[in-house]
C-alpha cells in the first residue's frame, strides 16, 4: 500500500496542500471563475488579473476547499502560470490535461519538463476519481482567463 | 443463529481482493449492499428458464413471467408490512419519489386549468381535490434529507406556488423536535426521511404521523436506509406514502418501490404514460387502469424484481430483528473504535441509541477524499463526499466527510480493519504521533 500511495500523493503534493500558493482573494481582477466538483464537494474561485495589454498574467489569487490532491495542484499552477503570457498559461494546461488523460504514463520529456512540479502529478492520473480533483484549478484557470481576455 | 460469518459465505464478491491482492473490507452498503447468490441466481433462473414480458401475451412464458412477477410484489409488500396492491415498481426510490411529487403536480396542473380545462379529462376530480396544491399551501421536509428526498418537493413548491418549509436539526443532527412546529394547517405534505443517510439518526415517526394527522398532511417515508437493517412496518408506522430501493437490500440495481395506501393511489394521476398502464386509447384521450399498473408504463424489469423477491426472503429468513440487533453490534464497535482514534470526529449522535450502522466522520486536517484514498488502498471501501445530501453537511459543519457503513455480512474483524486504517490515515499524513494535530494543520 504504502508503494501506490507514496505514488500518488508525492512529496511535492502534500508540501504544496499544506503551503499553498496563490491562496488569497484577488481585490482588482479582469477575470473570474467558480468551478465545483459536485461528486466530492470540492470547489474554487479563482481570479486573474492581466497586464495592460491583456498578454500576462500579472496577479492570480484563489480560494477554496477540497482535498490535497486539488488544493496542491491550484498550488502548483500559480507558480508554473504567475507572470507567464495566457498564450504559455494554455500551453502548459494542454500538457497537464495530456497528463491526467495518460493514465500514469509519462508524457515526452520536454512537456514533462516544462510542468515542473506538476509533473508530480503522474500517479493521480491512475485514479479516475481524482483526476478531476487535479484539473479542477486549471478548469477555473482556463474559464477566468477567457473572461479576462474578453474584458482586456 | 445469525452468524455474519456463514452469511459472508453467500455474497461471491466479498471473497474477492482488490488494490494488489488485498482482502476487501466493504464498509460503503448505505450507498449499495453487496448480492447474495441466492438474489444473482434468482435473476439468472428467470432469464434461463421464464424471461418474457409481463401482463400481456398468451404463452406460458408469458403467464409465467407475469405470476413471478406479481408473486414478488406480494413478497416485497408483506416484507415492509403492506398489502400486496400497495406496492408500485419504480427503477428506484428515487423515481418513487418523483412518482408522487408529479401526482400531485398533475393534480395541480389540472386544478389550474379548471373543470372544464383540457386536463380534466385525464385527471379525476378526486385527484384535484386531493392533490391539487395551491400558492399558501405548505410541503413540509427535514434539514437531514438525501436529495432524493429534498429536490423533488422543492420543484413541486416551485411549479405550484407552494412553500417549502423544513424541520432543523439538533447539534448532533437529529430532527429537531423544536422545530416541528414548521408543521401548521397550510401543510399538505410532510416528506421525511426514516434515517439519516449520513448519521444513521432514526426518526421518530410515530410523533411525526401524529402531528401531520392532526393538520390533514400526506406523510411520504424515505425508508431507503432502514428497509435492509431494521423491521419497517408501513402499516403499523401509519405513513401515507414510502420509497425504498432494491439495491440498498442485498437485492438488484434497477427496480425500487413505492408503497402508497391503498386509497391514496387510487386517487394519484400516473407520473409515466405509455402502454401497460391503460385501458382504452383513442386518438383524443386515455383512460387508466387502477394501481398498481397505472404506475408501471412500459416493460417492466421483470429479472430485478423477481430478484428483489429473492432479497427479501433472504433478509426475512436471517430475521430483521436479528439483523437490527447485530447492526448496532457494528455500530457500538464503530462508535468505540473512532472514539480510540485522537484527531478523528463522529458527526452525529455520539451513542448508538436509535441510529444505524452508518458513521460519517472526519479526520482532522485531512480531507475525506484523502482519507478515503488511503483506507482504499488497504482494501477498505467506505463512502467519501457529501453522500447527496448536502444541508445536513452544512448544518454539521463540513464541506463532506467520509462514511463507514455496515450490512448483514459486516464483521467486527471488518470494523477492526476500518480502525486499524484510520490510524494509518494519519500515520500517512503525518499526524500520527501528534498530540495537537489541529497545530500541525495547513499552512
Amino acid at each position: 500500500m504504502a508503494d501506490a500511495m507514496e505514488q500518488l500523493y508525492q512529496q511535492v503534493i502534500l508540501d504544496h496542500a499544506r503551503a499553498r500558493q496563490g491562496e488569497g482573494e484577488l481585490a482588482e481582477y479582469g477575470g473570474e471563475s467558480f468551478q465545483l466538483n459536485p461528486t466530492c464537494g470540492d470547489q474554487v474561485t479563482l481570479r486573474v488579473q492581466l497586464d495592460e495589454a491583456g498578454d500576462t498574467i500579472q496577479a492570480l489569487g484563489w480560494t477554496g476547499q477540497g482535498c490535497s490532491i486539488s488544493q496542491a495542484s491550484l498550488s502548483v499552477m500559480y507558480e508554473l502560470v504567475i507572470g507567464e503570457t495566457v498564450t504559455r498559461a494554455a500551453e502548459l494546461g494542454e500538457h497537464f490535461r495530456e497528463l491526467m488523460a495518460a493514465r500514469g504514463q509519462e508524457l515526452d520529456p520536454a512537456r514533462l519538463e516544462a510542468l515542473e512540479d506538476a509533473s508530480a502529478f503522474t500517479g493521480v492520473a491512475r485514479y479516475p476519481a481524482r483526476i478531476k480533483c487535479a484539473l479542477l484549478g486549471w478548469m477555473a484557470l482556463r474559464d477566468a482567463l477567457a473572461q479576462a481576455q474578453v474584458r482586456a | 443463529m445469525f452468524d455474519p460469518d456463514t452469511i459472508r459465505a453467500d455474497f461471491p464478491l466479498l471473497g474477492r481482493t482488490v488494490r494488489d491482492g488485498k482482502p476487501l473490507v466493504y464498509l460503503d452498503s448505505g450507498a449499495t449492499a453487496q448480492k447474495p447468490q441466492q438474489v444473482i441466481d434468482a435473476e439468472l433462473a428467470f432469464y434461463v428458464q421464464s424471461n418474457a414480458a409481463v401482463h400481456r401475451g398468451a404463452h406460458q412464458l408469458a403467464e409465467e413471467a407475469t405470476e413471478a412477477y406479481e408473486l414478488a410484489r406480494a413478497a416485497v409488500a408483506d416484507f415492509v408490512g403492506a398489502a400486496e396492491d400497495e406496492i408500485v415498481w419504480t427503477k428506484n426510490a428515487t423515481e418513487a419519489l418523483n412518482l408522487v411529487a408529479h401526482g400531485f403536480l398533475n393534480a395541480s396542473l389540472a386544478a389550474g386549468a379548471g373543470a372544464d380545462g383540457p386536463a380534466a379529462d385525464a385527471v379525476s376530480a378526486a385527484a384535484r381535490d386531493r392533490y391539487a396544491l395551491r400558492p399558501g399551501d405548505e410541503i413540509v421536509v427535514s434539514e437531514a434529507e438525501h436529495h432524493a428526498n429534498l429536490v423533488p418537493w422543492q420543484q413541486l413548491a416551485a411549479k405550484t406556488g407552494a412553500t417549502l418549509r423544513w424541520i432543523g436539526l439538533t447539534e448532533e443532527g437529529r430532527l429537531d423536535p423544536e422545530t416541528y412546529s414548521v408543521i401548521g394547517p397550510r401543510t399538505r405534505i410532510l416528506a421525511i426521511t426514516h434515517a439519516s443517510n449520513v448519521t444513521g439518526a432514526i426518526t421518530d415517526v410515530a410523533q411525526l404521523v401524529r402531528r401531520a394527522r392532526d393538520v390533514g398532511a400526506y406523510v411520504v417515508l424515505d425508508a431507503c436506509q432502514t428497509a435492509a437493517h431494521m423491521p419497517v412496518d408501513l402499516h403499523a408506522l401509519g405513513v401515507d406514502f414510502a420509497a425504498f430501493s432494491a439495491h440498498k437490500m442485498v437485492g438488484p440495481t434497477g427496480v425500487g418501490a413505492l408503497f402508497g395506501r391503498r386509497e391514496l393511489l387510487e386517487d394519484l394521476p400516473p407520473f409515466l404514460t405509455g402502454g401497460s398502464m391503460v385501458e382504452v386509447v383513442t386518438m383524443e384521450s386515455t383512460s387508466f387502469m387502477p394501481p398498481p399498473q397505472r404506475f408501471e408504463a412500459g416493460t417492466q424489469m421483470v429479472a430485478q424484481v423477481i430478484g428483489f423477491r429473492a432479497a427479501v426472503e433472504y433478509l426475512g429468513a436471517l430475521g430483521m430483528d436479528q439483523v437490527a440487533a447485530h447492526e448496532a453490534e457494528m455500530a457500538q464497535l464503530m462508535i468505540d473504535g473512532i472514539a480510540g482514534v485522537p484527531g478523528v470526529r463522529l458527526l452525529g449522535p455520539q451513542d448508538s441509541a436509535d441510529r444505524l450502522a452508518v458513521v460519517a466522520f472526519e479526520v482532522e486536517s485531512v480531507h475525506p477524499h484523502d482519507v478515503g484514498q488511503v483506507l482504499d488502498s488497504l482494501g477498505v471501501a467506505v463512502r467519501v463526499g457529501h453522500h447527496c445530501a448536502q444541508p445536513i453537511h452544512r448544518r454539521l459543519g463540513v464541506h463532506a466527510s467520509a462514511r463507514a457503513s455496515a450490512g448483514v455480512y459486516t464483521t467486527a474483524g471488518d470494523v477492526e480493519a476500518f480502525i486499524a486504517g484510520l490510524h494509518e490515515v494519519r500515520r500517512f499524513f503525518g499526524l500520527a504521533e501528534s498530540a495537537a494535530p489541529a497545530a500541525r494543520g495547513d499552512a
